[in-house]
Formats: structure tokens, sequence, C-alpha cells
């Protein structure tokens, strides 16, 4: 078995395990995981070599979903919710892919920040039927069509999370293996080529947007589903930002780098918001800062690294 | 009296006041290995450019196998059967050499699967072929961008190869190359395209090339063909060795 593996297995014990003992830690688990699968979406365009700035408007969409949907239909179950934000992800992508994917580089990022200021505002202003800046409620769902108090509904939030989590790295990690996966890795070197090889750059850039988006979308269902609340901020610039971080920190080497960085994203967050309360953006800066050095190509590229070099050894 | 594989009729196309296009009306047949010589910015690599599709004439058009290819996009004219490879050797850098021929064995196939993985949505064994065609067999796990000139030349036309083509148009395959290296590199590419029985064009410099490998030449000056014919006509052609070989 694989370092890569071994790590995704005992990631995935550690998330179900932990709040055995530490009860306070499983909503920070789930939010993480939730970051993470957002990741893993942003780290597919990275390595097509395009970054989005701008895809927590996936986030927040697929979150605004799931809450429109919830108080229309407040006994709606918890899984088809999480559907709902996957799929928004899915139409979103479609149309915002379909035009977004035809530019590259600084172009493709900033188009991307600029729509999802756009759905940001958007909500702020329309108070009637977004709630404003304060955002809506959503009532606590059945869940498997139980109705769970708070601990229990979290519990299976975070098993459904980290199941989730597994499906989509597996899924990824197929897709990227695959043709399609293989086309999008080559647009980063050769696009030119690519095309003369007779394969669309443009088709293969909206596929990989699309798939990008969907995660996105089931993100932001678990976010909304675990706080119970959707504001604008889902959508503010500084939550894709943070999703790029997220992504570039576990590197995109194997899927299993997005979870990783958002294992350190919201435990740095956690730790320096306790110990050193107002400055935990400059801790993230610090941590960002020694990646640079030490690993620039995240913690799974080190990974991978290493044990190629076991391989060398032997 | 058969089709003509490639042809053009009357294309033009300027660059401000430098005319690179200058009423071009040409045909290739199936079977030919045209080599086009010119010197610089004599508008060699625009003409392949046009036929393949990167650039739109300002007027005229182009036809493949009979039929018009002119504003169809690089994609579809390869797809239909005329490949190219380039001067700058055109490869995926991070894939390994054996991936960059798998890329292009499924672009041919025209579709973008999302579930098989490439390794498998494609024949490995055609793959295997063409790298022990090309001599590229013993490096066929290294990443393509570490391979040297020679050989990233070798695995460009290889990509081209793979996809079956109908007529292969090859820009200057061998610069770059060292001399002694030349033809050895071009006897591989030929024992190729002998194989696969591909037509091709060829833009070269080195007249040794040119009379050794083509059976006729093409001489392009300012945007026209100034001369075509048998490599020993062309190439003994006072206005050819004036202008084109600079003697």
């Amino acid at each position: 078995m694989n370092r890569a593996k071994i790590v995704v297995i005992l990631l995935a014990l550690v998330a179900l395990l932990l709040p055995v003992a530490l009860p306070w830690i499983k909503t920070p688990l789930i939010l993480g995981t939730a970051f993470g699968i957002a990741a893993l979406g942003i780290s597919i365009l990275i390595i097509s070599g395009q970054i989005s700035f701008g895809h927590a408007m996936f986030v927040c969409a697929g979150g605004y979903a799931v809450a429109f949907v919830s108080r229309q239909w407040p006994h709606l179950d918890s899984a088809w919710l999480l559907a709902v934000g996957a799929t928004t992800g899915v139409i979103l992508g479609i149309v915002v892919g379909s035009f977004v994917v035809r530019y590259r580089a600084i172009f493709f990022g900033m188009l991307n920040l600029a729509l999802s200021m756009v759905l940001f505002a958007a909500l702020g202003k329309f108070f009637n039927l977004t709630g404003g800046t304060d955002g809506l409620r959503l009532e606590r769902a059945p869940f498997f069509g139980m109705n769970l108090e708070r601990d229990a509904f979290e519990s299976v939030l975070l098993v459904v999370g980290v199941a989730l989590a597994l499906l989509s790295g597996w899924l990824v990690q197929r897709y990227l293996r695959s043709v399609a996966g293989q086309a999008l890795s080559a647009i980063k070197t050769n696009e030119t080529r690519l095309e003369y090889v007779g394969i669309s750059a443009y088709q293969t850039l909206w596929i990989g947007y699309i798939i990008s988006a969907t995660l996105c979308g089931l993100s932001g269902a678990i976010f909304a589903i675990a706080q119970g609340l959707v504001t604008p901020e889902m959508g503010y610039w500084v939550r894709s930002g943070e999703i790029v971080f997220v992504a570039i920190l576990g590197g995109v080497g194997h899927p299993v780098g997005a979870f990783i960085g958002a294992g350190i994203f919201e435990f740095v967050k956690l730790f320096a918001a306790a110990y050193l309360t107002g400055a935990w953006q400059m801790v993230l800066g610090f941590v960002l800062i020694a990646m640079v050095f030490l690993a620039p190509r995240g913690i799974s590229a080190m990974l991978e690294q290493r044990t190629t070099s076991k391989r060398e050894d032997v | 009296m058969s089709t003509p594989l490639l042809q053009t009729k009357d294309l033009q196309l300027a660059f401000g006041a430098v005319v690179v296009a200058d009423h071009i009306n040409f045909s290739l047949n199936e079977g030919e290995r045209l080599a086009v010589i010119g010197q610089n910015g004599a508008g060699k690599t625009t003409f392949i450019n046009i036929c393949t599709g990167l650039i739109r004439p300002q007027a005229g058009r182009v036809f493949f196998e009979g039929k018009d290819v002119t504003e169809l996009s690089p994609r579809a004219i390869a797809l239909r059967g005329m490949v190219r490879s380039f001067q700058l050797p055109q490869l995926f850098t991070e894939h390994t050499v054996r991936d960059c021929i798998r890329i292009a064995a499924a672009g041919k196939r025209n579709r973008l699967g999302l579930w098989t993985p490439l390794t498998k949505a494609v024949d490995d064994d055609e793959v295997a072929r063409i790298l022990t065609m090309v001599g590229l067999d013993k490096r066929a796990d290294e990443l393509s961008g570490a391979l040297p000139e020679g050989q990233r030349k070798l695995l460009d036309i290889a990509m081209a190869l793979i996809m079956k083509p109908r007529l292969l148009i090859l820009d200057e395959p061998t610069s770059g190359v060292s001399s002694d290296e030349k033809h050895g590199l071009m006897k591989t590419i030929m024992n190729a395209l002998d194989a696969q029985k591909v037509t091709a064009i060829f833009v070269e410099h080195d007249v040794d090339i040119v009379s050794q490998y083509s059976t006729r030449v093409a001489a392009w000056i300012a945007g026209r063909i100034a001369a075509d014919g048998t490599p020993e006509k062309v190439l003994a052609d006072p206005e050819i060795r004036k202008n084109v070989i600079g003697e």
C-alpha cells in the first residue's frame, strides 16, 4: 500500500474517531471536510494550469439553493439537500463555465472573481428573497428519515461528509487518469498541441470546470446544513482565496492533498484564534511561506517524492 | 484523373505590406514526398498554418481529399487526416513519452471519456509499435520534457503518426539537430512514413536532405511558388540556386 493510501485511511479514521475523545471538534471537522471537497474542486483547475479566485460563488450558490429548498420543504431529507447543492453546482458550472473557459491565466482567475462578487452583491441587495447580509436560517432537516438532536445530527453529517470526501476523492482520481483528465493536465503544458491531436481544449476544460463547480456546490450544501445558516459572506472573494490556499497547501499531486490542506487550515485557524486572537491570518501567512520554501508543490507532492525516493533506495 | 490529396486555390494572405501567400495554386497527390524550400520569411510555415487551419487566408480555398477545409479548426482538420509536426517540438512536457503518444492516440478516437483510464482507452500495442518505429521504446517512461532535441523531434512526429494521417506535414524536421544526426533522423522518419504509407510534405533548408528524401520540390520566394518539380530540376534552376539556396 502506498503512502498516500495510508494517509487517506489515517485521515478518515482521525476524522471519525477524534470526536469520541473531543466532542467539540465535530463541527470543525465537518467544516474541514466541506473545505476539503471545495479545495478538491479547485485542484482540478490547478492541474489544468488555471486558478479561479471566484469558486466560492459555487459554494455560496449551493448553500443558498439548500436554504431555499429547505425553507420551502422543511421536511425534505438532508441527503436530498446535499444532492440539491451538488446539482446547483452542476447547473451553474455548465452556464458559467461555457464562457469562462474561453479565458486563460489571470483573465480566467479575475473573471471568476468578478462573477462571484456579482453574486455576493446580488445576495446582499435582494433582501426579501435572500435575507440580505443577515442571510437565511435553515431548520434542522431529517437525516435518512430520522429526526435527530443536534449532537446525533452532527455525528451523522460528519460520517456522511467523510464518506462523500472519500467518494469524491476516488472519483476525481479516476477522472484524472481518464482521457479527459489526462487531456486536462495537457492543457497546462501545451494547449496548441492538444488541438492538433484532435482534442478540444475548450470541451476538456469545460468538463473540468463543471466537475469543480459540482464539488464546490456540494461543499456549500454541507456548510449550509452544518451551520444552519447561509450568508453572502460564503461567496466573498476572501473565501475563494481560502479555498485556493487550502488546495495549494495540500498540493494537487493526489486528491488527499485537498483534505490535508483543509485539515491544516482548520487546525491553524482554530488554535491561532484561541491563542493568537486576531492574528490567525498571520499564522496562515507563515504557514504558506514555509510551504513555498519547503514543499512548493504541496504536501501531497512531498508524500509522492518520499515514496519515489524510497523506491529508488530499494 | 484522381482528386489531389491536398489542393489550394488562389491562396492570398498579407501581414501589412508583407505578402506571405501570393495567389498560391498548388496540388499534392497521394504518395508524394514534397520538400518545401525557401528562405526565412518566404511563407513556408504560413502555408502550413493555412492548410492546417491555424491561420485563415484573406482569399482562396484549401481542399483536402476534395473537400473544402478552409474554415475548419486545426482539430477538425487533424481528425480528417491532415496532421502536422512542428519546427519546435510541441510536447506535453509533464507527461511521459508513452503518455504523450497515448493522448494523441486517444485524440484520434475523438472521445473524451471520463471513466476509462487513458492506459486502457488506447491500443497499447500500437503505441509500443510507434515507439519502436521511432526508436523511443527505451525512453518510453521518461518525461518528454527531459528528452534531447533529436528525440523530442521524433516524439513530436510519433504523436502525429499514431493519428494514422493520410497527409503528414513536417515543419523543419531536422532543424536544431546536429548535422551528424540529420540523416539518421530523416531515415527513421522516412521508414516510419513508408511503413504507414503516409504522403508527406516537409519544410527543409538542407539541400542534401531535400535531394535525398523528396520526390518533388516546391521553392517559395516572397509568398509565391517560384519553382515546382523534381528535385533534380528545381535544385538545378539558376533562380532557385541564387535566391533560395544562396549560391
